[in-house]
């Protein structure tokens, strides 16, 4: 690991702003895959500034009948919220399909939607990898792409975003509350703050240098059944192949976002209308536009095949 | 945390900052690198060489302590980031003439072979144990609205974040539902 300074600063603003100041500064919160990436020098921050101190770790009702969740809630205790766990029953279920206990002890709501890829080829340095080194190429486009993304990627990255929490959050319609080192707040939609890879893999979201996460809002609850299932290698503590988050009526109408796919979140609302007629209409149209490789277009059957699944619970 | 951790980086010169943790209830001052993480911590400088360094990445479980109440990978958090913070490691749970109940239930259901994962086992297990106790689901909870029971699922889901290459599982399940159940 390479040598860095270390502060820990008390109000977010502050913490912004050390970072907007400081060459390659990182936010650090949990750790548990910054440190990670440090300890293989895919990440070489000069400087931490510890996030930890700055109280951002409520979850409240807001006057919208919604949830106000801090940026420092660990997935554990927003999985074990009673309120989570009756109204946003998906978001549960997707936090506690992900990681181990020990992780998920650690793990933060930010951070959560910070983690980066787990492309082989993005944590191997000795490999070609647009994202770990932007112009490098990638050794994943021709390489081992069981697990990459069949839809959203382009002909310089097919990494896929690796959470389970952040699918959730889309079918949620969650809203991502931020800072920046001016102490300007912003709020981003869920769906606007991943980015696909284009030209530029190197940046995963769309935050600004410095930007700090200080919340997540999920709007008042959706009636129906909150559904998350994940196909994986093991039954636990492997990322997703596919996930299907879904919150579904009786009848199969509702709403739904898939995991393991892409390089974010993916949700297609215009294909939700099709829902009752079954898993086939909504996949086909969700993934009209995919390009799967030899080794991962198994996802599309899959993908049916999960939301089926998911389509059949509703209705038991 | 002082001014002792802003002087420059990039020649990879160490940086140096102090840090006090409570371990294993009694108090330590460290000065350290600022890349020590709480394992290196407590191995290399405090001396306590219970937990284990398996794989240093979070994926196998060997490390694991209890902090503030809560059990973490040591591996994957830095020691300077525990400014004032509880540590239980295993020395903390248990002494050879005084075994935690757990360290007991392991050793008469032979709950490890080489040992290696173990300490990172019984952390975890303890813990567990406390986390099904406080109401908090997991994965394989059937109702996320009602309390979740301590079953063999419960458990195997609970510790899939230790592993153990000589496939003791079986037997750890056993020790941990042996100290649940004298418990309830």
């Amino acid at each position: 690991m390479k040598s860095f300074t270390y502060e820990r600063p008390s109000t977010p603003a502050e913490a912004a702003a050390a970072v907007g100041r400081t060459p390659e500064a990182k936010f650090i919160a949990g750790g548990t895959n910054l440190l990670d990436l440090m300890k293989l020098q895919i990440e070489t921050p000069r400087h931490l500034v510890d996030v930890n101190g700055l109280g951002l770790d409520a979850v409240e009702p807001t006057d919208e009948g919604g949830l106000r969740i801090g940026a420092l809630v660990r997935n554990t205790d927003l999985a074990a919220h009673p309120r989570v766990r009756k109204d946003y029953g998906v978001l549960a279920r997707a936090l506690l399909a992900g990681a181990s206990g020990q992780l998920r002890n650690k793990a933060t709501t930010a951070g959560n939607l910070l983690q980066r890829t787990r492309c082989p080829y993005f944590y191997d340095t000795a490999q070609a990898c647009n994202k770990r080194q932007p112009g490098s190429g990638c050794s994943a486009l021709d390489g081992v792409s069981r697990q990459l993304a069949v839809i959203g990627g382009s002909e310089t990255c097919i990494a896929t975003h690796p959470g389970d929490m952040a699918v959730a959050m889309r079918v949620l319609d969650a809203t991502v509350e931020t800072v920046d080192g001016q102490g300007a707040t912003r709020n981003i939609p869920i769906a606007e703050f991943h980015r696909l890879p284009g030209d530029d893999p190197s940046r995963d979201t769309n935050l600004k240098p410095g930007e700090l996460i200080t919340a997540v809002t999920l709007p008042k609850p959706v009636a129906g059944t909150h559904i998350y299932r994940k196909v994986r290698d093991r039954a636990s503590y492997a990322y997703a192949l596919v996930s299907v988050a879904a919150i579904l009526g009786k009848d199969g109408s509702g709403h739904v976002a898939f995991g393991g796919v892409a390089p974010k979140p993916w949700r297609v609302e215009a294909a939700e209308a099709d829902l009752p007629k079954g898993a086939k209409a909504v996949t086909d149209h969700v993934f009209a536009d995919a390009k799967p490789t030899h080794e991962n277009a198994y996802k599309l059957k899959l993908a049916e095949r999960t939301l089926g699944a998911a389509l059949n619970q509703a209705r038991a | 945390m002082g001014a002792t951790a802003t002087a420059a980086a990039r020649t990879n010169e160490p940086v140096l900052a102090r840090v006090t943790l409570t371990v294993n209830g009694q108090r330590r001052d460290l000065e350290l690198d600022t890349r020590t993480s709480l394992l290196d911590a407590a191995r290399e400088h405090l001396h306590l060489t219970g937990s284990k360094k398996g794989c240093d990445h979070g994926q196998c479980g060997a490390c694991t302590m209890i902090v503030d109440g809560r059990r973490i990978n040591a591996c994957l958090t830095l020691a300077i980031m525990h400014q004032g913070a509880e540590i239980t490691t295993i020395e903390g749970l248990g002494q050879p003439d005084q075994l935690h109940p757990m360290q007991a239930a392991f050793v008469k259901h032979d709950g490890y072979q080489c040992g290696y994962c173990t300490p990172g086992q019984i952390c975890s297990g303890v813990a567990v144990l406390e986390e099904i106790k406080a109401g908090i689901p997991s994965h394989v909870t059937a109702d996320l609205e009602a309390a979740p029971q301590i079953t063999e699922a419960e458990i195997r889901e609970r510790m899939s974040g230790n592993i153990c290459r000589c496939g003791a599982y079986s037997n750890i399940v056993e020790a941990m539902t042996e100290v649940a159940g004298a418990r309830a």
